[in-house]
């Protein structure tokens, strides 16, 4: 028997892996962590406030509260993500030190750094960024995330930037594949994209992690929407708990994320769920409003 | 004669075990519904959340359907979350699910998180009865087999704690061969598969 090794990226990639075709739920409170656990989460996001409420909110956003974290790990038995801010290393190294199981570098927290993501490499613990594009997307994963998902526009409950970030990470995917070789050089330039993971993309026609759809998932349909367009799982933030009836639309959407292909499963589980949460329309946000804005 | 192998797709790793099953030649079918599972030889239950995919199963009635493919004499495997499907009876759940649903199929107690949180998964060389050389072994927030029944053969332990067993069609390991390009332990599955039971 060799010695156990901790905290490499095959461990922190294969327990991303682990999410795939499941549903990661945004939660408040312990109560509403085991509600969501019990609904068939693969992991709850543990944070103050769901992104529709710092919209309301304004203000800066911010990491949770330890000792609320420390609640939600103790109320379920599956894994438990939380957000630091864009740069924000030492709210990182206090989640880690919490023992959470995923760190989201977040734009729905206040950026902590304009310029700079942290250097996800350094940290035992797995991260995942959002991503507008696939450059953006393989920054992230040159810098250490071993998971991606679309940034969309969380909190308005408008699937609409999702669809838009998760076509054109796999739009782009598709185009990398049908370059010649010698082209990758300038393509990696273009995307201002590390060369070695350009190549990676254009001989295995997809991310070197795993790639999950978030910003505005608020129906079962929606969720199986982002499954159908070819991503591997979903985040859901204010979609459930901001809806009339968040256990009946938890389950719903858990259900909707495994029977993607099937309609019929589909059109059962949508039916009586309650009102959805109420949504924005992305053309009534200022740029300023912009979540996705936020990072580079 | 090629096998025919079910990989239960309700969440998790269920791709990586079709890749680690297409490489070795087999024929692979993704199993959501019980109808899935006709003329199959053999089932893998993947790695992913066992809470997810124990509701899964009780949404879309798999629970007796899975039973009567293995008393048809059907091969079953469970990898992490699917090992704990599997087991007779679970631990670590929290206390408001009661007592988490199992299939029953292996007379073993398994402890959920044996090994602790994500920060504590790790990678490690292990000796497996019936494979010459240590496989590559990924632990991710992996479960334990906490008792194992007299009828159940221990293929490896780690640290006093019995790793992957077996009990007649059903093998179960805690860890995640899908997730290492070594398909030796995939191979030893198929083989039992093709054979008569």
């Amino acid at each position: 028997m060799t010695e156990a090794t901790t905290g490499t990226p095959a461990l922190k990639q294969g327990f991303a892996e682990m999410f795939k075709g499941g549903v990661i739920m945004d939660v408040v409170t312990a109560d509403q962590a085991r509600i969501a656990e019990a609904a068939g989460a693969t992991a709850v996001m543990a944070l103050e406030r769901v992104p529709a409420d710092i919209r309301k909110d304004g203000g800066v956003a911010r990491m949770s509260d330890p000792k609320m974290i420390k609640e939600i790990i103790g109320a379920v038995s599956i894994p438990v993500m939380a957000k630091v801010r864009i740069g924000h290393i030492v709210e990182a190294q206090i989640l880690q030190a919490l023992g959470v199981d995923f760190i989201d570098e977040s734009e729905v927290l206040t950026p902590a750094d304009d310029q700079y993501h942290i250097l996800k490499h350094d940290f035992k613990v797995p991260f995942v960024c959002g991503a507008k594009n696939l450059g953006e997307a393989l920054r992230r994963v040159g810098e250490g995330a071993s998971m991606i998902r679309t940034k969309g526009e969380a909190g308005t409950g408008n699937v609409i930037e999702a669809v838009r970030h998760a076509r054109t990470v796999l739009g782009e995917i598709k185009h990398i594949q049908a370059r010649p070789a010698e082209e990758l050089m300038t393509v990696a330039r273009d995307l201002q994209a590390p060369y070695e993971l350009v190549r990676y993309v254009h001989e295995h026609g997809k991310l070197p992690v795993v790639n999950f759809a978030a910003g505005g998932v608020a129906t079962p349909a929606d969720a199986a929407l982002m499954m159908l367009l070819g991503l591997d799982g979903v985040f859901v933030g204010s979609g459930i708990f901001k809806s009339d009836n968040p256990e009946r639309r938890a389950q719903a959407i858990v259900k909707a994320v495994t029977h993607f292909q099937n309609a019929d499963v589909l059109a059962e589980i949508s039916e009586d769920l309650g009102a959805p949460m109420t949504g924005i329309n992305i053309d009534d946000l200022i740029p300023a409003e912009r979540l996705a804005a936020r990072g580079w | 004669m090629t096998a025919r192998i079910g990989v239960l797709a309700l969440q998790g790793a269920f791709r990586e075990h079709r890749a680690a099953l297409e490489r070795l030649g087999a024929q692979v079918t993704e199993v959501r519904l019980a109808a899935d599972l006709d003329g199959l030889h053999g089932l893998i239950l993947p790695g992913g959340e066992s809470t997810t995919m124990a509701r899964l199963m009780t949404e879309y009635a798999l629970w007796e359907p899975l039973r009567a493919f293995h008393a048809r004499g059907r091969q079953l495997w469970g990898t992490c979350a699917g090992a704990i499907l599997l087991s007779g009876e679970v631990q670590g759940a929290p206390p408001q699910f009661g007592r988490q649903d199992s299939l029953g199929l292996l007379d073993v107690t398994v402890q959920r998180n044996a090994f602790g949180r994500q920060i504590d998964s790790f990678t490690t060389g292990l000796d497996v009865r019936g494979l010459t050389g240590a496989f590559p072994a990924v632990f991710i927030r992996a479960p334990a087999f906490a008792r194992v029944g007299e009828g159940v053969e221990v293929l490896s332990e780690y640290e006093g704690q019995a790793v992957a067993v077996r009990q007649g069609r059903v093998l179960a390991t805690a860890f995640h061969p899908e997730l290492t390009g070594d398909d030796r332990l995939h191979e030893l599955f198929l083989q039992g598969c093709l054979t008569p039971a």
